[in-house]
């Protein structure tokens, strides 16, 4: 089992429903955010190209932030979700450090906290809060192993690509562009 | 033209607008940590080969500095903990694919090391230990007893063990510079290491960090042994080791950027911020002017006999080190992938 999402970006429009979806869900402290929108504007006026993204942790199948992590706190758990154990991370700012996407912060009571693919709501069968708000649907999450799964078949059909490929991390969530 | 704007919509504490998790501390600590096992290698080198009647303080006095700047470099560490109670998670398992984690572990073992090796030449440099206040001779009163004013050392250990251990360390001294050797190599490179094993930060992503972090602290605690040592052999010897070390260090820092501009994207970027970037100045002039190549021709003059007080190259030496921590450490913060 490979968890990983698919982002489509045309359909994207940046509403930030996604970013709010899950500090409500995930109780995220006010001022801080697992996930958020970036707007890339590219060109010279008036040729301008506009790509939208909805940025989160890559949950990579080569993690930087696991090697680099001191205590074990940072750990994969079945599907490839990236998690961090908070009673055993002590704030060092290693993985933080490591993390080619930004994608964690040190939560205020000291723990580092990043996405977790809701894997509360997976285990359940659902999907992650994200996802399931999205209005426009331009988000897809599933099983990459599984080819019948809408995100193995997506992926497999649209052009993509995934964000700085060039650090190695082999990041789990593609943009379909 | 083309151009590339780019709006985030993530203003995280600390990640953004520009990475900031490491503050003060770990320069700090980075500079105490390589002092420490610079001072703590020379010891040890000057007692393995047998020089240590030759070199009494590289050998016995200057080690008095590395414990206590490993206790400050701990605090250093823990004050940068953000999860600060649990710091104990580092000592409940050992991941060598996390250089932070031997590294812990390493300063586990050098510690002791240190203060072993302290205590064992104290009777020899402190052979009088006069408590004038009251709470002083409490303090000391717990560890020492003491002995008529007139005996030749007039003070002993509390303790029966202790003084047992003490006469057992004193016979394997060699041992122990064997450890502590090892101990203080590894924790010299561990310095450049910790930043190195960091990918996402492109300008600390180099393998020359942990020589260059080594030779740095090997050079610093050469300067202060220079500055400490009362004779002029020993002081003469450290100038022309401190020379070398310069020398080596500016070829590591060279090749450093010739690294980088010879890498990807991101490197290349990262060695613009020292090669007309913001970190320009910073860094040209106070590590490599005044830290480097001024206590180098200093230090050139002084063996052709030009007369200069030692303490210059040495404070020069010391400013350089540290100023070189703190800049990697901010200056890695701000070279990134992404945005």
């Amino acid at each position: 089992m490979r968890y990983a999402m698919a982002i489509d970006t045309k359909k994207c429009v940046g509403c930030s429903d996604c970013v709010i979806a899950c500090q409500t869900e995930n109780n995220v402290p006010i001022g801080y955010a697992r996930d958020w929108i970036v707007e890339l504007t590219e060109g010279s006026y008036p040729n301008l190209s506009l790509e939208i993204r909805s940025e989160r942790c890559n949950h990579c199948d080569n993690t930087p932030c696991v090697r680099t992590c001191p205590t074990g706190a940072s750990h994969i758990i079945e599907g490839g979700i990236v998690k961090v154990t908070h009673s055993e991370c002590i704030g060092c700012g290693a993985c933080i450090q490591s993390c080619p996407y930004d994608a964690r912060y040190t939560h205020p009571d000291g723990y580092v906290d990043k996405c977790t693919f809701c894997d509360h709501r997976v285990a359940n069968g659902q999907d992650p809060a994200c996802v399931s708000v999205c209005p426009t649907k331009c988000m897809y999450f599933g099983d990459m192993d599984d080819s019948n799964s809408e995100v193995a078949k997506i992926v497999a059909n649209r052009k993509w690509k995934s964000l700085a490929p060039e650090a190695g991390t082999l990041p789990q969530i593609f943009y379909l562009v | 033209m083309n151009e590339e704007l780019i709006i985030s919509g993530r203003m995280n504490p600390n990640i953004d607008p520009v990475l900031h998790v490491w503050h003060w501390q770990i320069p700090i600590y980075l500079f105490l940590g390589g002092l420490a096992a610079g001072l703590l290698f020379f010891a040890a080198y000057f007692t393995i080969t047998g020089k240590a009647d030759k070199y009494p303080t590289a050998v016995k006095i200057a080690p008095i500095i590395a414990p206590i700047a490993i206790v400050l470099g701990l605090i250093a560490l823990l004050l940068d903990l953000k999860h600060k109670l649990y710091f104990w998670q580092l000592y409940t398992t050992i991941r060598f694919v996390s250089p932070m984690s031997w590294g812990a572990w390493v300063l586990m073992g050098i510690t002791p090391t240190a203060f072993i090796w302290v205590a064992s030449y104290l009777k020899e440099i402190m052979p009088k230990i006069n408590a004038d206040s009251k709470l002083l001779k409490w303090m000391l009163g717990l560890i020492f007893t003491f002995k008529n004013e007139d005996e030749a050392v007039n003070w002993d250990w509390k303790y029966q063990f202790l003084r047992t251990y003490e006469v057992y360390i004193i016979r394997n001294r060699v041992l122990v510079a064997w450890v502590m050797i090892v101990l203080a190599v590894i924790l010299g490179v561990y310095t450049g290491i910790l930043l190195s094993a960091f990918n996402a930060r492109p300008l600390w992503n180099s393998a020359i960090l942990g020589p260059l972090f080594l030779t740095s602290g090997l050079s610093t605690a050469a300067a202060s042994i220079m500055w400490m040592a009362k004779n002029e052999f020993e002081k003469m010897v450290f100038g022309r080791i401190d020379i070398l070390l310069i020398v080596i260090e500016l070829f590591f820092i060279i090749h450093l950027f010739m690294g980088f501009l010879a890498g990807p994207q991101v490197q290349v970027e990262a060695a613009h911020y020292f090669l007309g970037g913001e970190f320009t100045v910073t860094f040209w002039i106070n590590v490599v002017i005044i830290g480097l190549i001024v206590p180098g021709i200093l230090e050139v003059m002084e063996l052709f006999h030009i007369k200069i007080p030692v303490i210059i190259p040495a404070l020069l030496i010391l400013y350089g080190g540290l100023m070189f921590r703190f800049i990697m450490v901010e200056a890695g913060q701000v070279t990134r992938f992404l945005y």
